[in-house]
């Protein structure tokens, strides 16, 4: 039983009243980003009516407003994520930009030809052109961790390719297809046993279960808020402490430096050194009224309601015959995403059925085209819940499948 | 409850659902002229078409791939609709078509044959790059073939 009453929840998010083609939205499409709750709405509407101004440079109190606002986030979600302190978290653009941080600022600073990253077949475009960018500019090599056929990381190809010559673990803690949640302690106790620093992506996991960087030990955790209830254009990266120290700054400009000559300038303490320019204030501050729902509900809690709702998402499409499923077939094993085919239909046809229903669900390579081709499929479909997703919108999702069975059966099954 | 029937049929017309099931002209043409390429990243759509060129009409033409019924569909009645045209009627066909889809408004006092069950795809803003994309792969083969590049 989950502890969430998801019927007050949805009551908190506006858009969850609206029609698409006549039905009532089933949203299912959380993995690409979330819907904002009243409080996230009212945050952004609040700070740009009472007090919009620049933070950290102007003496008057508009400016010291939003600062103190800005940076009690900053508190916020290293407080949500178990970071020791806050200057320990930089604020970025999204997950991508996070990646892209470390891949240039410690990445071209450190890394030297011969050295190697160790990747999975698993990981996000995010997660993998960054690093394909460094390879090219520094000569690191690249290797990739496999699955297995139930889309579980093989860990006999940690043990064989994270060697003396290894300077970076990069792995997502939650496949955005498969749903696999990954052992990523011990995935770092191995690593920093090797001398390897350890970068987890965290964009699936931190909004959907209680993730501790402390806990896990990695070096580097990178998330966004638009997956987590919040607005988009803010990501998060964390950085163990001293790493943001020695590292390269990664953009250059305002705010990030302390002294500035003609040809040289110092650098901001950290984590100010990493935010160049204006950074995205209102967004940043209506993040805190995410973070601040989500603790509300409690992440145990939010865990659960994702857990039930997808071992029963996976009972109800398991027992559709034309519909293959990928990933692990326990949801203790997988969060609330939920990849599948119906026959050899093109997840685009059966999405536009889904759409007449209302549903919202994705339907491609989910920005994971290695794995899609990993897995012998040009796209899948894919369903993703949150903490407003109902079990009865599963039962919709199933009768849009139907239909669409019923409607495309006779080419479905075309060879 | 009543199904969304009607609103699917409009988009999936009978024929398009019968040149999906059995797509024409769909064996590689062994010695072309033209070889052209398409491909959408965004779904992983994937067409190829081979054109054997006689002067400057299109004497054979065959078309491979996988993807959507729409995409697969639009790709094989291409075939059919350039299949002993000249290249500049295929062209204008070409750009017919692409008025087609994105000008819901529009109906072509042409005979389009086929194409016209294709119709109801610029009504589904989405799904029409999926139409066009054997269309486009057409245009860029005819425009390198043509610079010699």
């Amino acid at each position: 039983m989950s502890s969430i009453d998801v019927g007050r929840v949805r009551d908190d998010f506006p858009i969850l009243r609206r029609t698409v083609h006549g039905r009532p939205l089933v949203y299912l499409d959380n993995a690409a980003t979330t819907q904002k709750p009243r409080a996230v709405i009212d945050a952004l509407v609040h700070y740009y009516e009472n007090y919009n101004a620049n933070i950290h440079r102007g003496i008057h109190a508009l400016s010291e407003e939003a600062t103190a606002r800005y940076e009690e986030v900053r508190l916020k979600t290293a407080h949500f994520i178990g970071a020791p302190g806050p200057e320990t978290v930089v604020f970025t653009r999204n997950t991508t930009e996070s990646i892209n941080l470390v891949a240039h600022a410690w990445g071209r600073r450190y890394l030297r030809p011969g050295d190697e990253i160790v990747l999975t077949i698993m990981e996000h475009h995010s997660n993998l052109v960054p690093w394909q960018l460094l390879a090219r500019d520094t000569g690191v090599k690249l290797q990739f961790v496999d699955i297995d056929d139930e889309g579980r990381l093989i860990w006999d190809d940690f043990e064989r390719l994270i060697g003396p010559r290894t300077r970076l673990v990069s792995i997502t803690h939650m496949s955005n297809v498969l749903g696999t949640i990954n052992p990523v302690k011990d995935i770092a106790e191995l690593a920093h046993s090797r001398g390897a620093l350890v970068l987890v992506d965290g964009a699936q996991s931190v909004p959907h279960m209680a993730v501790d960087v402390s806990g896990l030990e990695c070096d580097f955790m990178a998330f966004s808020a638009h997956k987590m209830l919040g607005p988009t254009g803010v990501g998060v990266l964390y950085a163990r402490q001293g790493l943001l120290e020695e590292m390269d700054p990664f953009l250059g400009g305002g705010e990030m430096i302390s002294r500035v000559l003609p040809e040289q300038s110092t650098w901001n303490d950290v984590p100010w050194k990493y935010e160049a320019g204006t950074p995205n204030i209102a967004d940043v501050i209506a993040f805190g009224a995410a973070i601040e729902y989500l603790q509300a509900l409690g992440m145990d809690a939010v865990r659960a309601h994702e857990k039930e709702i997808t071992a029963y998402a996976l009972e109800a499409l398991s027992a559709v015959p034309q519909v293959t499923i990928y990933g692990p077939r326990e949801a203790e094993a997988r969060g609330g995403v939920v990849a599948f085919n119906l026959g050899d239909l093109h997840p685009h046809d059966l999405g536009t059925v889904l759409d007449r229903h209302g549903v919202a669900v994705r339907a491609g390579h989910h920005c994971a085209q290695p794995l899609m081709r990993r897995l012998d499929c040009v796209a899948t479909a894919r369903a993703s819940f949150y903490v407003y997703n109902r079990l009865d919108e599963v039962d919709t999702l199933l009768e849009g499948i139907r239909e669409a069975d019923r409607f495309f059966g006779h080419v479905a099954t075309r060879a | 409850m009543s199904l969304p029937e009607p609103e699917l049929d409009e988009l999936y017309r009978e024929l398009i659902l019968d040149h999906y099931r059995s797509p024409r002209n769909r064996e590689p043409l062994e010695s072309p002229t033209v070889v052209a390429e398409g491909y959408n990243p965004l779904c992983g759509d994937e067409v190829e078409l081979r054109l054997t060129l006689d002067g400057d009409v299109i004497s054979e033409v065959s078309c491979a791939g996988r993807g959507c019924s729409i995409s697969q569909a639009s790709a094989s009645m291409l075939t059919e609709a350039v299949k002993g045209k000249t290249l500049e009627q295929a062209r204008a066909m070409g750009a017919l078509f692409t008025r087609m889809m994105t000008d819901p408004e529009f109906t072509p006092e042409e005979d389009v044959g086929d194409l016209e069950a294709l119709q109801g795809v610029a009504k589904y803003p989405v799904r029409v790059k999926c139409a066009t994309l054997a269309w486009h792969a057409l245009q860029d083969g005819l425009d390198r073939h043509e610079t010699g590049a």
